[in-house]
């Protein structure tokens, strides 16, 4: 999980262009830049990094970054 | 080169453009084009141009382009970018009746024409026009390719009659997203829930891509764009060395590795058939270097497609510099082809405005390297391309009699040169428009037009237009020049004068400017005022209004008293 955490934000220091350590708190409200078409950036950037696809419900219900991780760590079990 | 990512891109967007010339684009699209406006800025930077990007709210198309006073417009853009979806066509195919779908495509590409027609009696933006990247909904299965009825038949069609419509409205170039899509796959052009949850009809990683395209069409039609590819021989234009294996142990033709080349020097004259010009600059001697193209039965290129072969034993910079003096046109526009990274480096060093793609080590992914590196865009293309490398080639003709005659004037005398002097017509719309975009050195005012606007001007009476011809006794050069006036009360103000760099130092800049000020004269002018606007390139003819005879008034305005006016001698008759 550590690692997941680590690659996240490598990707959220990427796509918002400052340094950036995620949190499974960490939310929107946190990053001043987050608007609804960041988040469509990051988004991209995080399946991109994880080769992996986010489905569209997926992609409109995460309400934070532990969320985000959690999706993103069930995928790698299958 | 390597494609930046649309998160560099965005970066790009911070940075300092100030140093760039600038260029506002308005885009309008029936999906979300934020990210592709981002893209768009931000590929600027990297082609070094300033876009300052307008853009128009979620489905602004009819808007943004009805209301005469809408921000668009407002902003005054010198391009408007058309962002139509397939996903969006395909919403408006499901709602279109079942009989009327037959006639689907033409309804859309009326109701996209009459777009194209508003932006343009409300600005003198170009319009660039996204096409459809088809997609096929598979319900009539392969039948869909043979019935009218399909949305994948409809939207063929349609793209194919966007690209009829845009021969007609010389301002809209099309910008082949469809192209896209079929080099790049459908599944890395889109992703459906990218639509469905932000409206965008792209996925992010190819926005680069397409940030690309529009960039292109932007900087083919303010004139950059290449003119001539130097082509290196052993091992580029044939396997194997001339000068060790000989004409027939060359590897070229139908068997085997041949093969390879014969592809790449089919695109290469395909190149030269559209109006690029092709030269040799090869490490070999000169006589073991013409023979392939003289006796190998496969050659496909011959020594008349070359217009400037040089062969011999020096560094190639130095070559490539000659070359470019005989050719006369701007290091920039040149693209340097050699399969050896040394002789690319070294050239890439002395001389950096050239283009040296890094082409890949083997021969059979050549053209499918260069195809993509997308070096040979254009914005215009008539008959006068098809010649160019006649005219290059007869050019290096005078330039061996101009060496056998002791005195210039004598030189120009045996040309037997005869010019024409015209208003612009129908049949050289294209030819002139071209003229406008490709001219850099001799241009005072580098106005660059469309053949939309130059028919608008021909017809205007506010203007007096003038295209000159130019031939001699070993060749046509074809229309060369011209000349737009502008009339103000008793003065005619000159708007544009440019002329092709090939015809420099015949007396044809005298004989066009002694037909301006006579025009102007039996027009009943009393003045003929020229201006220069400076660019990095057209230092030349800073001062060439002085010299011809013109009254300077201040640094870039000069004027000519149409009675008292000195008329220059020339050796050119007037045809």
């Amino acid at each position: 999980m550590n690692e997941i955490y680590e690659r996240l934000s490598k990707v959220f220091t990427e796509v918002f262009d400052e340094d950036i350590t995620v949190t499974p708190d960490t939310t929107a409200a946190d990053i001043e830049d987050w608007d609804s078409l960041t988040h469509i950036t990051l988004i991209s950037a995080i399946e991109d990094e994880f080769r992996m696809k986010f489905s569209m419900k997926e992609v409109v219900g995460m309400n934070n970054v532990g969320e985000l991780a959690d999706i993103v760590a069930s995928r790698r079990k299958r | 080169m390597n494609t930046p990512t649309f998160i560099e891109l965005k970066r790009n967007n911070k940075k300092d453009f100030s140093s760039f010339p600038a260029v506002k684009v308005g885009i309008i699209g029936d999906c979300a084009t934020q990210h592709i406006a981002v893209a768009l800025r931000g590929w600027g930077y990297e082609k070094k141009l300033d876009i300052n990007v307008f853009d128009s709210d979620y489905n602004q198309i009819d808007a943004q382009t009805m209301d005469p006073a809408s921000e668009l417009y407002e902003f005054s853009p010198s391009y408007v970018a058309v962002i139509n979806c397939t996903d969006k066509l395909y919403q408006r195919f499901c709602e279109t009746p079942l009989d009327a779908r037959k006639d689907f495509a033409a309804t859309v590409c009326e109701s996209m024409v009459a777009v194209w027609k508003r932006v343009s009696s409300n600005c003198r933006a170009r319009i660039i026009q996204f096409n459809f990247p088809a997609w096929d909904d598979r319900v009539f299965g392969d039948y869909g390719a043979k019935t009218a009825d399909s949305f994948v038949f409809q939207t063929r069609k349609l793209n194919m009659l966007l690209a009829e419509m845009s021969m007609e409205y010389k301002n809209v170039f099309v910008c082949d997203i469809d192209g896209i899509q079929s080099r790049v796959g459908e599944s890395a052009l889109r992703d459906s829930k990218m639509f469905c949850i932000a409206k965008m009809p792209f996925r992010t990683d190819i926005l680069p891509i397409i940030a690309r395209a529009v960039t292109d069409i932007i900087l083919s039609a303010e004139g950059k764009f290449k003119k001539c590819a130097v082509l290196d021989l052993d091992n580029t234009l044939w396997g194997g060395v001339v000068g060790d294996d000989g004409t027939d142990g060359i590897q070229i033709g139908e068997l085997g590795t041949g093969h390879a080349f014969t592809q790449f020097q089919h695109w290469l004259k395909e190149l030269k058939n559209r109006g690029i010009i092709l030269c040799v600059c090869s490490k070999n001697n000169e006589e073991n270097a013409k023979d392939p193209f003289i006796n190998h039965p496969e050659m496909v290129l011959r020594l008349e497609d070359i217009s400037v072969f040089v062969a011999n034993w020096e560094d190639k910079a130095s070559n490539i510099r000659h070359i470019r003096d005989v050719l006369n046109i701007g290091m920039d526009s040149m693209v340097f082809i050699d399969d050896n990274p040394f002789e690319r480096e070294v050239v890439r060093s002395l001389i950096p405005e050239i283009t040296v793609p890094d082409i890949p080590e083997n021969p059979e992914d050549y053209v499918d390297f260069l195809r993509n590196e997308e070096l040979f865009g254009t914005a215009s293309y008539s008959v006068e391309d098809r010649n160019r490398t006649d005219q290059y080639r007869a050019e290096a003709e005078r330039v061996s009699l101009q060496s056998r005659c002791n005195d210039y004037d004598q030189y120009l005398e045996s040309l037997e040169m005869v010019a024409e002097a015209k208003p612009f017509d129908t049949y050289h719309f294209p030819r002139i428009a071209q003229l406008t975009q490709r001219s850099n050195q001799f241009n005072l005012r580098t106005v660059r037009y469309t053949e939309q606007e130059i028919e608008n001007i021909t017809s205007d009476d506010k203007y007096i237009t003038l295209y000159f011809t130019l031939k001699d006794k070993f060749g046509d050069h074809g229309l060369i020049s011209a000349v737009i006036m502008e009339k103000r009360e008793k003065e005619l103000f000159v708007n544009t004068y440019l002329m092709s760099c090939r015809v420099l130092k015949r007396g044809m800049e005298e004989f066009i400017i002694n037909t301006m000020v006579k025009t102007a004269a039996e027009n009943g002018f009393e003045r003929v005022v020229g201006e220069y606007l400076p660019t990095p390139k057209n230092a030349m003819v800073k001062d060439i209004y002085e010299k011809l005879g013109f009254t300077r008034v201040n640094d870039n305005l000069f004027t000519a008293d149409t009675e008292s006016f000195v008329y220059n001698k020339t050796h050119i008759q007037k045809g």
